[in-house]
């Protein structure tokens, strides 16, 4: 169908968000939301990927007096908290609101506000680390904090809560936006777009929405403990009290090998993507990728004593969860398997999303086979820990799930902007990041074979590792500056960049067929589908369905596996109560810190920004009410 | 016996050609020159890892890489041909069966590999116990002649040949008892006591480390590790049990004065546990966890400026005058 004007300008007027500053910080839109998101958490992998290049420094002579043990120890804790915590689950987040509704043809989350909050409240978190970190009460431990270092006899004053309450922030933030995804990709799918109709990126944001949602009140349970010992005396961490040190490793890893996963399904969903466009057929083995990834969601919740192997539990346990942790390596080779067999049959087209899909199967398989490898529960014992293990969660989270970021940041660029960007920077700084990560990670591997443990400030001349960490230095500055020209590239191509169109690459999804940039209502029909490739079998004259409302925000939820039309719903409008009730949750955060009184009193404006935000501010539904026209 | 003295020396090959290649190494801290029967378990597993994931990949890659040389092929015809995925179904089950294939191997390699570091259990084994502490390794002989226990700080003696079980346990944080050359890591936990069999068939020194985070100077704690014949090791142990030999001049006054509240030096009045047991210090080869050489200016170095050289360390700095501080020095250098 298309849309006459008058149409286009009544959504526009009920969709479009209030001008100026109180637009910015009341807005509901998904898309400004994962906007902020991402560029938040590219400004703090910016600030990250420095304090790595300074650690590298400080590593590439021994006994180098660049840093003192607390200044590197407070390095890799900042480094690795934010990358973890602040860039790498918010970005698959980010991705998530931005992509999700326009992939579904739905016009906003299925929660708008609460999208609004977990911004909000992950900008807190970002806030209290990182002004911590100004106040010089950095974090110090690691990004996992082991009690008892962290409890309240080895860790006083306030670096440890500091963490730990960063982490209770991104999660609840993460849990929001996770119960938002899920419920989006469950009841907002468009008409026809049965489960068997969905494509894989809708997948893998739904398992990894789902994982979140069952890992991460695990790592809260666990830093709460935390913050309770060190607060108010609990003695769950400490042995002479009755506690377990042990207790806080099986309940953090509960949640931080999920979180690995939760960090590369989504990776898996942009790989998919890419590679059925620029393949120019329809993806290979869509069944075994989303089996894979359900199998992957589910082994996920049982291994993660691959983290704890060297503590000493009991043998045969442990090589249950070697067989276990092996076992991944299946369905990831299915995976891989199908993108490489897509390329294989299909008509190649190499452009920069390409390059990185490439880039990203030869670095990623390293990782995985390493992974492998750190699996074993005997070889384990001569590899955690050192500098073995740091070159493989890199290669795992660097290659696994960054380059296929990046490579989804190039492929959604233009709908996102309206602008292409340059191919030929965007080849520069692929080589110069694929090139500079290779070159300053794989010596890590041979750094950890001979010997070398993580999180040391320094090490003795006459071990032998000088050459390798010269290179590894090397390679992490190339690395960085290939990110440089990254970013500079977005930059200018928002500018000057040559124009898209709707649907540059020839994709098959319903993204494509939304105007580059998506306006506020981001479609003007609800879109009905017929295939997994929408836009390849009925091109862009796709048959669509009229009925939701144009003069107030209305959405439509259809039925969980059939994506049968139910009802129209109505969608939340602007609003300053995400923002409040995220600055009272922020305050007793915070204040819980410093006094377990602030629970109590933070309670009530929670409560108040919560009853503001709940209000009813429309006449209850009676007869009166639209019928629903499908 | 010689069949699997020369699988060993096989088993090093891919070791010494990646010190090689890659430049190095002393390799007095690595698992690719195992010294121990659980060491040398460990590495036969790293090869045939290595090995096994070596194929996959370059499979993969060689995949990948006749993948795009293909279909940048097609892309040169216009239109799509209909497609056929037959043949790509059957390689989806065939790459299935490999993937389980290499997996089958390699959880049964490992799972011998973990019954290999657990073949010496049955036997009779000489106890050690070894604390870890911010940031230094308490060392106990228990002397098997006597039953009494023989405490030492920071270097760890072996004997070549012969089994030694070693308790691991912690004082304080969570610390990682880790001998690349002689086996695996195996955390020191508080509350929990952990076993570790070693077996060492190669004497020499070998270095240790502390693999698991514990604070400030995680990186200063390092463990000087002796593999003797049983015969040395014996004389070495009967050494150590002995109390401190009698001193001349006003060194040991001062030091039981000054630092005996931390230190113990059997046979004197310095008794103190909060610090390393330094009765028989002058015959370590290290100062402070592997923080400094056994040298007289290091020695002295370190009795004025402890926080200057570690910065952290629970050892303050004690006000003595010159004259004294050369005193204890004098004092400790003999305490052989």
């Amino acid at each position: 169908m298309i849309p006459d004007r008058a149409h286009l300008d009544r959504l526009d007027r009920s969709w479009r968000d209030p001008p100026g500053f109180w637009g910015f910080l009341t807005t509901v839109d998904h898309k400004r939301i994962a906007a902020r998101y991402i560029v938040t958490a590219l400004f703090l992998m910016f600030l990250a990927g420095m304090l790595a290049l300074d650690m590298r420094w400080q590593l590439s002579v021994p006994e180098n007096t660049r840093m003192g043990p607390q200044l590197y120890n407070e390095s890799f804790s900042l480094h690795g908290s934010t990358m973890l915590f602040l860039v790498s689950v918010p970005l698959m987040e980010a991705m998530a609101f931005w992509l999700v509704p326009l992939m579904l043809g739905a016009r906003n989350m299925a929660f708008p506000r609460l999208g609004a909050f977990s911004f909000w409240l992950y900008f807190g978190g970002v806030l209290c680390l990182w002004i911590a970190h100004a106040a010089d009460i950095t974090p110090d431990l690691g990004w996992f904090e082991y009690p008892p270092l962290s409890g309240p006899a080895y860790s006083p004053g306030h670096r440890a809560d500091i963490w730990a309450q960063m982490i209770t922030f991104t999660e609840v933030a993460a849990l929001a936006a996770s119960v938002n995804v899920a419920a989006t990709i469950l009841k907002m799918r468009p008409p026809g777009m049965t489960m068997a109709r969905m494509p894989v990126f809708l997948w893998a944001m739904l398992i990894a929405s789902i994982m979140t949602i069952l890992s991460m009140p695990a790592v809260m349970l666990v830093t709460s403990m935390l913050i309770a010992d060190r607060l108010v005396s609990t003695h769950f961490f400490s042995p002479a009290g009755g506690g377990d040190a042990l207790l806080f490793q099986h309940l953090f890893w509960f949640f931080g090998h999920p979180e690995v996963y939760i960090i590369f399904v989504p990776a898996t969903g942009f790989v998919s993507s890419i590679v059925e466009t620029f393949s120019r057929r329809k993806l290979f083995g869509h069944s075994a990728i989303v089996l894979s990834m359900m199998s992957i969601g589910a082994l996920a919740f049982g291994l993660w004593v691959h983290h704890m192997f060297a503590v000493g539990l009991p043998r045969l346990g442990n090589d249950f969860y070697t067989a276990a942790s092996m076992a991944i390596a299946l369905p990831a080779g299915l995976q891989i398997f199908c993108w490489i067999a897509t390329v294989w049959s299909g008509r190649l087209r190499l452009a920069t999303p390409m390059l990185w899909v490439l880039g990203f199967v030869a670095t990623f398989v390293i990782g995985g086979l390493s992974g492998v490898m750190t699996a074993s529960a005997a070889l384990d014992l001569q590899l955690t820990d050192t500098y073995f293990v740091v070159a493989h969660l890199h290669y795992v989270l660097i290659g696994g799930a960054m380059f296929p970021l990046f490579g989804a940041f190039a492929y959604w660029y233009p709908k996102a902007t309206g602008r292409l960007m340059s191919e030929r920077w965007g080849s520069i700084a692929f080589i110069g990041i694929v090139g500079g990560f290779n070159l300053g990670f794989m010596p890590m591997h041979f750094l950890g074979l001979m010997g070398m443990p993580r999180r040391v400030y320094t090490y003795p001349p006459g071990m032998g590792w000088e050459t390798l960490n010269q290179i590894a230095t090397l390679g992490s500055a190339v690395a960085i500056l290939g990110g440089l020209v990254f970013v500079a590239n977005a930059l200018w191509s928002y500018r000057h960049g040559q124009p898209a169109g709707s649907d540059p690459w020839g994709g098959s999804t319903l993204e494509w067929a939304s105007p580059s940039p998506p306006p506020a209502f981001n479609i003007a029909y609800t879109p009905v589908v017929r295939s997994l490739t929408p836009m390849w079998d009925e091109g862009p004259g796709l048959p669509a369905m009229d009925g939701l409302g144009l003069d107030r925000r209305e959405v439509l939820i259809t039925s969980v596996t059939a994506a049968v039309p139910l009802y129209r719903q109505k969608s939340a409008g602007p609003s300053i109560w995400p923002l409040a009730s995220s600055l009272a949750v922020s305050a007793m955060f915070i204040g819980s810190i410093f006094t377990p009184w602030a629970i109590a009193i933070g309670a009530a404006p929670i409560a108040a920004t919560l009853t503001g935000w709940f209000w009813p501010d429309r006449p209850r539904a009676g007869s009166d009410a639209p019928s629903a026209g499908a | 016996m010689a069949w699997s003295a020369m699988k060993r020396r096989i088993a090093l090959v891919p070791g010494a050609v990646l010190a090689a290649l890659t430049g190095a190494c002393a390799g007095i801290q690595s698992p690719l020159a195992p010294a121990s029967d659980q060491a040398f378990a460990l590495h036969d597993l790293l090869i045939l890892m290595t090995a096994v994931c070596g194929l996959i990949y370059l499979l993969v890659i060689a995949g990948l890489v006749w993948s795009v040389l293909r279909a940048r092929q097609h892309a040169k015809r216009a239109a799509a041909a209909p497609v056929d995925d037959s043949a790509l179904d059957r390689s989806l089950i065939a790459t299935a069966a490999i993937i389980v294939t290499g997996l089958t191997v390699l959880i049964f390699g490992s799972f011998l590999a973990d019954r290999a570091l657990l073949a010496a259990r049955a036997e009779k084994a000489m106890m050690v116990r070894v604390t870890g502490h911010q940031w230094w390794w308490r060392i106990e002989y228990r002397n098997a002649a006597t039953g009494r226990w023989v405490e030492t700080a920071n270097e760890l003696h072996l004997p070549l040949g012969r089994t030694t079980r070693v308790e691991l346990a912690s004082n304080d944080v969570i610390h990682s008892f880790w001998v690349p050359n002689v086996s695996g890591k195996i955390d020191m936990i508080p509350g929990r006591r952990n076993m570790l069999d070693l077996t060492p068939r190669r004497s020499g020194w070998f270095r240790g480390a502390c693999a698991e985070f514990c604070g400030a100077q995680h990186a200063h704690m390092a463990l000087d590790v002796r593999v003797d014949d049983p015969v040395a090791f014996d004389a070495w142990l009967a050494g150590q049990a002995e109390a401190a030999r009698k001193a001349q001049g006003p060194g040991e006054a001062l030091f039981a004065l000054h630092c005996g509240s931390c230190h113990a030096v059997r046979g004197t009045p310095a008794n103190g546990r909060a610090g390393p047991d330094l009765t028989h210090f002058a015959a370590r080869r290290l100062i402070a966890a592997g923080t400094l050489p056994m040298t007289r200016g290091a020695l002295q170095g370190w009795i004025a400026q402890p926080q200057a050289l570690k910065p952290g360390t629970a050892m303050p700095a004690v006000p003595l005058r010159p004259a004294e501080a050369d005193a204890v020095a004098s004092y400790l250098a003999a305490l052989r």
